[in-house]
């Protein structure tokens, strides 16, 4: 059937090309999209919010990728990785998906990266972005509109270096994730860090590590704690008086944990390359009516997901809808020619954003809601550190 | 260390220990009393934190919210019972764990359909916002002194229903030998029943309590049974004396483990390995000293079966 479709497809190019006005008026083959999202889990929080924002991206386009008529199947990983990849396959294979978009989690992307690359697919991850990818590991059909992890952890570093601080107690959990997360901050961090410690990822009760940041007594903290884990954390920080010192995380206070965290976490600190209040008109209507249809903030996950939508319609568009030709799709994704939510965006050469990265705030909108808020801009077109490694040109 | 941190940190050891016994509680009498392994008791405290979190939205008031969550989870557990686990009575542990299992996969994506992925916020009673001063920058949050209280307050009424009434007296015979206090006479079908209902509404308890100091998401349960499995074979299984002295000590173990491993390592190691395998350690612990006590006492440290 899709075969059939393909070469429709490709007879009226040439037409297309010819007449790219009437592109809409054509009655074009579509176009059909693997969405990789945790549905299952304490983690499906996240997967909706990819999920949803993807679809408002969809939304905002009328249903179509550059003239071809959109559908999206969701697949669900369940943050397993053998599942993920059995999901994948079948996506591949029987549903014959042109795109895989999503991915919330590495250890997901890394398990599905090879089948979907290997079949000539292109993969647009939204949220997961290991520097294996990033430097020697780079693939000519992989791209992500999130960013390289490293460089989230980086900006922290920086922001507390910019600040004075001399002394930060930091604190991550104990696996590999979290380990990246220490040597990411102290990568700009010159300081003295007054302790690291490590809990384990099942950690529900954080009195003891309390304490021992009061006795340590730090000019600020650093943590990485996503999930349930952030919003024990942050309220039991807050609950044990210990806000007036500055709690610097990242993936920790977002806005699908700040719900449930509450007014316990205004006045922290996160980082990221988008933040909800962003003052330019393609993040107003994205955070209204993302705001409207599900009464919540987006956070990064949905925004990048929304980016995702954006920049597949402009790839598409701009090769008049013809999906053979692999490299003149790769070059019209590299060329990125679509007015992100978060301002300026570029690739690099391993195909991971050229961006600015923001130390956020959480603070509390009109409408009572909290997000996190632009404090000021701390890398300005931040390239990944791997990028010179990657011998894709 | 000084001895301040220490002491703060036995406090907050004996704190956790007393919300382990909260859930431990009931999944001792459960188990020691039914002889039935319910994996599906973490789920009952995470419908407890759900019901009270909901509750305590739709009434305005935290005190109401546990008020009517209580009966909401005693009913929860009978439903349960009556359309599940009653038939599991007579089949043996394979069987109890795996549909048990099914009721923690079947009741966390329930949760999640009724209230959606996101955790959820519960605010702490007005009463008891603030905290004392316990060391220089650090407060004790009032209402986890509250949460002392009520673990405490608990532990005494337990111990007085089990000891001091007759219900609690058929409870230790269903403990001790159960065939025997059927043949005596006594419906021992209404006694588990009841007995489970009865433990259904301290997990929702400690769910209720758990919901202002920890996440209230799906799955929530899962982590603290594993503790809560631990702390009755420590104290051994359908002892509530037993379950008490276990949670303090694994409390304990736990915080003062966490607090002092890193420090310990760094005497033989360089600091940043110390640092990892301090955290390593200090979490495989309360495994160790599961290990090592029944290794000693198999039957745990008070042990209530004859056999």
């Amino acid at each position: 059937m899709t075969g059939i479709g393909r070469r429709g497809l490709l007879g009226g190019t040439t037409a297309l090309l010819a007449a790219p006005a009437i592109l809409h008026a054509q009655p074009a083959g579509g176009v059909k999209i693997g969405v990789v999202a945790v549905q299952t889990g304490p983690q499906a929080a996240l997967g909706n919010q990819l999920k949803d924002g993807f679809a408002l991206g969809l939304r905002h386009l009328e249903g179509k990728l550059g003239g071809l008529t959109a559908e999206t199947v969701i697949i669900d990983d369940e943050l397993k990785p053998d599942v993920a990849v059995t999901k994948v396959r079948a996506a591949l294979e029987r549903d014959k998906v042109d795109f895989i978009v999503g991915v919330v989690f590495s250890n997901i992307l890394q398990a599905i990266i090879r089948p979907v690359t290997e079949s000539n697919t292109f993969l647009i991850s939204t949220n997961a972005g290991p520097s294996t990818f990033a430097g020697r590991g780079c693939n000519p059909f992989f791209f992500t509109t999130s960013y390289n992890n490293d460089q989230v952890h980086s900006v922290m570093g920086q922001a507390a270096q910019d600040n004075g601080y001399r002394r930060v107690f930091v604190m991550v959990p104990n696996y590999q994730a979290g380990r990246d997360a220490v040597a990411g901050f102290k990568s700009k961090f010159q300081g003295e860090v007054v302790d690291e410690v490590y809990v384990p990822l099942t950690q529900l009760d954080f009195s003891a590590e309390l304490a021992k940041i009061a006795a340590a007594r730090p000019d600020a903290i650093f943590t990485f704690m996503p999930g349930g884990l952030g919003v024990n954390l942050v309220r039991q920080y807050r609950q044990a008086g210990l806000a007036n010192i500055p709690f610097l995380s990242t993936f920790t206070v977002d806005e699908a944990t700040l719900p449930a965290q509450g007014d316990a976490a205004l006045g922290f600190y996160s980082a990221a390359s988008w933040a909800p209040n962003m003052d330019n008109p393609q993040n107003r209507r994205f955070v209204g009516d993302y705001l409207a249809a599900h009464n919540a903030v987006p956070a990064t996950y949905a925004a990048q997901a929304y980016d995702a939508a954006m920049l597949l319609d402009s790839a598409i568009r701009k090769v008049g809808g013809n999906l053979a030709n692999k490299d003149a799709l790769r070059t019209a994704i590299r060329a990125a020619d679509f007015r992100s939510v978060r301002g300026p965006f570029a690739f690099g050469v391993n195909h991971y954003p050229v961006q600015d990265f923001w130390l956020l705030k959480v603070g509390r909108r009109a409408d009572g809601k909290l997000e996190t808020q632009t404090d000021r801009k701390v890398f300005t077109n931040a390239v990944d550190p791997w990028a010179a490694e990657c011998r894709m040109r | 260390m000084t001895t301040q941190l220490l002491l703060v940190q036995a406090l907050n050891g004996l704190q956790l220990g007393i919300l382990l016994f909260l859930v431990a509680a009931g999944l001792t009498l459960v188990f020691g009393v039914m002889d039935f392994i319910n994996l599906a008791h973490g789920v009952q405290y995470m419908l407890g934190a759900y019901l009270g979190a909901s509750l305590a939205a739709a009434t305005g008031s935290f005190w109401l919210g546990l008020l009517l969550a209580l009966p909401a989870a005693l009913l929860a557990g009978l439903v349960l019972e009556v359309l599940v686990f009653r038939h599991l009575y007579d089949r043996d542990h394979l069987a109890q764990v795996l549909a048990t299992f099914g009721v923690i996969l079947f009741l966390n994506e329930g949760v999640k359909l009724v209230w959606g992925a996101a955790p959820l916020q519960v605010a702490v009673p007005p009463l008891l916002e603030g905290g004392v001063q316990i060391m220089p920058g650090l407060q004790y949050p009032l209402y986890r002194v509250a949460v002392l209280g009520a673990g405490l307050a608990t532990a005494g009424l337990l111990w007085w229903l089990v000891e001091r009434t007759r219900a609690g007296m058929l409870v230790r015979a269903g403990a001790t030998n159960a065939p025997m206090v059927s043949a005596l006479g006594v419906d021992i079908g209404r006694l588990f029943t009841l007995v489970f209902a009865f433990g259904a509404m301290l997990a929702g308890f400690a769910g209720v309590l758990a919901g202002p100091i920890f996440s209230v998401e799906p799955g929530m349960g899962d982590t603290v049974l594993i503790l809560a499995f631990v702390v009755i074979v420590i104290g051994g299984i359908g002892s509530i004396r037993g379950a008490f002295i276990a949670a303090l000590l694994v409390g304990l173990i736990d915080t003062l483990g966490k607090s002092l491993m890193p420090d310990l390592m760094r005497l033989f190691l360089d600091a940043s390995a110390a640092r990892q395998a301090g955290a390593a350690l200090a979490s495989m612990l309360v495994y160790v000293a599961m290990a090592a006590i029944l290794a000693f006492r198999p039957a745990g440290l008070f042990p209530v079966r004859a056999d």
